[in-house]
């Protein structure tokens, strides 16, 4: 795409060339983008989902542990419009529920009370958070008003076994499980593009070794290898050491894909006049290699990357969902899934399955904005 | 499109003018009034526009012009080979059979019978490109052996024979053990041989050669196109040659089109073009070939540069690069039509009386032409 | 040939060198190691160790020896087949191991057959009919597979197994032959209870297969020998199936390098929510109890069992493509 129009242009004009050719090429790359509609909504859908994480003390109705003991393994409540007789409701609300003994004695259920409203009320007060750490307050998004005098409650994606709201758990963990992604993606593209240029820059014998290594651990099954480094993770480590951990882990792996489209790139580019003349010129290594190689393919880079995070948010689920990954209390979507584990609890409880369906469609968006950061890139590949 | 390739003759006044390149009824093949478009994102851009020639039996037609002119676009219609996003889109292309009737070829469905004999049969093709013109891992003798037995009721060793036999045809050393080998074995010389070699196997009674030998050396160059010539004759092949290369128009070509923005511009025979241009486009081709040692005589550049097909110049397309351009003549309006000069030469030019005031008689071009022979002195 | 074949079995020797380090640092990473675990245990029944009993505990694991020495001593055992002792399972490794690498590899190599069966006429008919109703529905059905995780398909397989059918499925053999010794009625046992997991591992990598397959495809219908076969005069799908899949279907063996760590990968977790008795529940169980040496060999034995993969795709990808073959 850097290929000026005219092939008979001079060369001496080369540099200005160069740079007004990469103008036009992201502007281009943005125009074609565009016209892949999938890739468009499904990057919508991201920048959402991250909001969405970004705010979930505010958007959530409840803080990720709360309990309420009165609504234990309790599936999604139905917002409603209609009420019971049949009038149109001023506001959506949830019905209460009550206890529905049954015929075997040892089991209860639940079951909608519709003489319980709670009705849904908007940027109410509710439990205190501090947002972001920085400040104190107790607006939510959302929240119900009470009834009959007891408190009322909504949990629109239900709750586990102890009573927690699977949609506020499930927005904490978008923060976890999406932001790994991006940190995890970060660190592979530092060491793939350090390690993938130096073999593409130096070539011969660190060539030859750095490729030798890229293939061996590309040829090793990483989940076991990854389940071995994180049953080294010390069980009394917290929270944000063992997320950093893991995404080493992750990342330990992960740098090879990147490093290979690097290496590949700097080999082609290397014989391509305008890096030749670049050095012809004098230009330092390092400033061939940033001011001229790098923006050369950083629409490559950023296509593989997208493609990669996906891979690292299935990592991350997959070891905590065998519970060698982030442990409880911390919260993220394979740590949720792991109550879905076995059998009994899913078919009582299948929504308990809901996590798994934002990580399909976390992946689904990821391969799609790549797909279409492919296309657009590299329109005729 | 059923009218029969004869009507179209008959209602082409200018057919009975033989000599050029336009019909008349010892032709081959004939082309009228093709049109091939491409849907792009820029729109809906025709890479080929109203071009109409016709082919001589047993004769050579050249078609010339920059790159991106359409000539390959043209060539491939003729075999219906155009793929999406192109499509014909207007037109008659009809090829007359030694003893039998014509054929439509654009009447043919996608997926004709005889369209499918027709291809690599009567009318076959070599393409631009040695290195990926054949299949990298299948033998060349597996390659061509096919091609006999899509056509030919013989048996696997008889056309394994016959393979042999055309390989040493066009100059292979030891065919017999070539004849097993791949083509990433072969250099780009003997690659375009064997190329040559499939495309002759069925005795076609038309050769395509687009662009033969532009991927190859100087060297090989000359020496192909001499096998091609020598073959043309003994065969009694027509051949449609498509090319930059002015030197060969003069050294191999009985008749030429000279083709710019998808429309040909002036037709005729090779001293009629050659040495008479009368379009700006032709005249300018000539001029600016250098003067001495002519041995890469590929297209040099004329002033100005070839728009895109999607900025398609209104009037004559050439008018911003042409020195006789006449403004509110020559800017507004369709593309000036094919003017006939007499004895089969055409110009498509508004002012060709003015042109040839101007220029005057051309200098003597023939004695400027490379020869094939002497180019192997390059090396 | 013969050199080619050589050569690449000499270059499995660093490679096979390097898996070994890596697989020994897994055993090596986590904080303690027989002794501490024993000694926890004893100080959990209320016992205590001497300095002595300790350094001679220490001393018969050969844990008093520098790192590389120990890794030495490993790495020899290993090649008399030695794989070291699990510590909860009071058994040599390679006797735990050695049934359950081999059905991992069973339940790997279907699914790999499954995953050609399916992908190669869906990747060519994807390619062949672009942008046709059949090609946009393998397209999102494949962005789908690749979407859904394995082990969420497999929790799925299994919810909807019981919900409908009343029949909890998993395992890869009928309780009655779990333990029974081999014999042709638990190989016809197994081979009832694979397709489960065969199906779970097989959907991601099919769904790859069928975009790189058709990506590639879409490549080779570009290239000019596909227009020169039709000059000749070849009917389209003659064409198409006689060279440009010819050459597409290059990715399909050179995959199995992929495609194969991917599926031990895939076992490792699905083998955990099917209870498969294959290597994944095993290494999990390991690494939970910190049974190092056990969970090193699995991890060795899968990579080297990787690697052998990509070894048997490149020799399959010479013989298939004359231009590897030669050079
Ligand atoms: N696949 C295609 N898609 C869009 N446009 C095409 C395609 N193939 C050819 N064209 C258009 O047709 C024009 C003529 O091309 P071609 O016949 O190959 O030129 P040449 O005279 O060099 O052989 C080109 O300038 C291009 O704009
Ligand atoms: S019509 Fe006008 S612009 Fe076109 S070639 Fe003739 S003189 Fe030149
Ligand atoms: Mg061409």
């Amino acid at each position: 795409m850097t290929e000026p129009a005219q092939p008979s242009a001079p060369e001496t004009e080369a540099p200005p060339e160069v740079r007004l050719a990469e103008a036009g090429q992201w502007t281009l790359m943005r125009r074609r983008f565009r016209r892949h509609k999938l890739a468009v909504v499904s990057l919508w859908l991201l920048f959402g989902m991250y909001l969405l994480a970004a705010f979930c003390e505010f958007v959530s109705p409840y803080a990720p542990d709360t309990r309420n003991i009165r609504y234990l393994w309790g599936g999604p409540q139905r917002v409603r419009f209609v009420r019971p007789d049949g009038r149109f409701a001023p506001r959506p609300f949830v019905h209460g529920y009550r206890r529905a003994d049954l015929e075997d004695t040892w089991s209860v259920a639940l079951e909608p009370d519709p003489a319980r409203i709670y009705e849904v009320r908007f940027f109410v007060r509710g439990e205190p958070y501090r947002m972001w750490g920085l400040w104190e307050t107790d607006r939510h998004l959302f929240g119900v008003r009470g009834a009959d005098g007891q408190p009322g409650f909504i949990h629109l994606l239900g709750t586990d076994r102890q009573g927690r709201d699977m949609f506020t758990r499930v927005l904490y963990g978008a923060r976890i499980s999406l932001t790994i992604g991006l940190v995890g993606v970060a660190m592979t593209f530092v060491l793939g593009v350090v390690i993938g240029g130096i073999a593409g820059y130096a070539g011969g014998v660190t060539d030859l070794v750095v490729q030798r290594i890229m293939e061996v651990l590309q040829s090793v099954p990483s989940l076991p290898l990854w389940m071995g480094l994180s049953a080294a993770l010390p069980a009394t480590w917290s929270g944000v050491r063992v997320y950093f951990g893991v995404t080493i882990i992750l990342g330990i792996i992960g740098w090879t894909g990147l490093a290979r489209i690097v290496r590949g790139k700097f080999l082609a580019l290397r014989e391509e006049d305008y890096i030749v003349a670049a050095r012809l010129l004098g230009a330092s290594r390092g400033r061939v290699v940033f001011r001229h190689m790098l923006p050369g393919f950083m629409s490559h880079i950023i296509t593989a990357m997208t493609l990669s995070i996906p891979g690292m948010i299935l990592g991350e689920t997959a070891l905590s969902f065998l519970g060698i990954g982030l442990r409880p209390p911390v919260v993220s979507w394979g740590v949720l899934l792991q109550q879905a584990q076995n059998t009994s609890a899913m078919v009582l409880m299948p929504w308990l399955l809901i996590p798994g369906l934002f990580v399909v469609l976390t992946v689904l968006a990821f391969n799609l904005v790549g797909d279409g950061l492919r296309d657009a890139a590299d329109p005729y590949n | 499109m059923n009218r029969t390739a004869d009507e179209i003759t008959a209602r082409n006044p200018d057919a009975a003018a033989s000599g050029g390149a336009r019909a008349d009824d010892d032709s081959v093949l004939t082309v009228e009034n093709l049109e091939v478009r491409f849907d792009t994102e820029e729109g809906e851009l025709s890479a080929v526009d109203d071009v109409s020639f016709a082919m001589r039996r047993g004769r050579i037609l050249a078609i010339v012009g920059e790159s991106g002119c359409g000539k390959s676009v043209t060539s491939y219609a003729i075999l219906r080979l155009i793929q999406k996003p192109g499509r014909i889109t207007g037109g008659t292309i009809t090829f007359r059979p030694r003893g039998r009737p014509p054929v439509a070829i654009t009447d043919l469905a996608e997926n004709a019978e005889a369209l499918r004999r027709l291809r690599g049969g009567d009318i076959s093709m070599i393409f631009q490109e040695p290195m990926t013109a054949l299949s990298p891992v299948h033998t060349v003798g597996n390659q061509i052996v096919e091609a006999i037995l899509l056509h030919q009721d013989v048996s696997q060793a008889d056309a394994r024979a016959r393979t042999v036999e055309m390989l040493g045809k066009v100059g292979i050393p030891a065919p017999e053990r070539r004849i097993d080998q791949y083509p990433f074995e072969m250099s780009g010389g003997m690659r375009q041989r064997v190329v040559i070699a499939m495309a002759l196997v069925c005795n076609p009674e038309i050769l395509i050669a687009d662009e033969p030998t532009t991927a190859l050396d100087v060297t090989i160059q000359a020496q192909v196109m001499g096998l091609m010539k020598s073959l043309q004759r003994d065969l009694d092949t027509s051949v449609l040659l498509i090319t930059h290369d002015l030197g060969v128009v003069a050294q191999l070509a009985d008749d030429v089109c000279v083709m710019y923005l998808g429309r040909i511009v002036e037709q005729g025979t090779v001293r009629q073009v050659i040495h008479t241009p009368r379009h700006p486009y032709t005249i300018a081709l000539l001029k600016s070939l250098p003067s001495l040692a002519l041995k890469k005589a590929r297209l040099p550049s004329i002033a100005g540069s070839v728009p895109a097909l999607s900025a398609r110049p209104p009037g004559c397309p050439f008018h911003p690069r042409c020195p006789h351009a006449r403004h509110g003549v020559c800017d507004v309006g369709n593309p000036p039509p094919s003017e006939h000069l007499g004895a089969g030469h055409y110009a498509a030019c508004l002012r060709v009386e003015e042109v040839a005031r101007s220029e005057g008689r051309m200098p003597d071009v023939e004695c400027r032409m490379p020869n094939a022979g002497t180019a192997k002195d390059n090396s | 040939m013969t050199r080619f074949i050589i050569w690449r079995l000499a270059l499995m020797i660093p490679t096979l060198l390097l898996i070994s380090i890596i697989s020994f640092v897994v055993i090596q990473l986590p904080p303690g190691d027989i002794v501490t675990s024993t000694l926890d245990e004893l100080l959990a029944d209320g016992m205590e160790a001497s300095e002595e009993q300790i350094a001679a505990l220490r001393a018969m694991y050969h844990l008093d020896a520098p790192m590389p020495v120990r890794y030495l001593r490993w790495l020899g055992g290993m090649l008399r087949g030695d794989f070291g002792y699990s510590v909860q399972h009071q058994q040599p490794v390679s006797e735990l191991i050695g049934e359950r690498i081999a059905l991992t590899v069973v339940v790997a190599l279907s699914s790999l057959l499954l995953t050609w069966a399916l992908a190669l006429p869906t990747g060519i008919l994807t390619a062949v009919k672009q942008y046709s109703p059949l090609d946009y529905a393998a397209t999102v059905l494949a962005m789908l597979g690749m979407a859904v995780p394995n082990f969420m398909l497999a929790l799925l397989v299994m919810w909807g197994a019981f919900t409908w059918f009343g029949v909890s499925i998993g395992g890869l053999f009928s309780p009655a032959y779990v333990d029974a010794p081999w014999s042709v009625a638990r190989v016809l046992d197994l081979l009832k209870h694979l397709w489960v997991p065969m199906v779970v591992l097989g959907v991601g990598g099919t769904a790859g297969m069928v975009r790189i397959m058709r990506a590639n495809l879409l490549d080779e219908l570009r290239k000019p020998y596909v227009t020169t076969a039709r000059a000749k005069g070849m009917r389209y799908w003659r064409v198409v199936l006689k060279y440009p899949v010819r050459i597409a279907v290059n990715p399909f063996i050179s995959g199995i390098g992929v495609v194969l760590p991917m599926l031990f990968s895939g076992d490792a977790i699905v083998g955990v929510v099917l209870g498969l008795p294959t290597t994944g529940p095993l290494l999990l169980d390991a690494l939970m109890n910190q049974d190092m040496y056990l969970a090193g060999s699995f991890i060795m034995i899968l990579s080297a069992l990787s690697v052998l993969g990509v070894l048997i795709s490149d020799v399959a990808l010479a013989m298939l493509d004359p231009r590897i073959r030669y050079d």
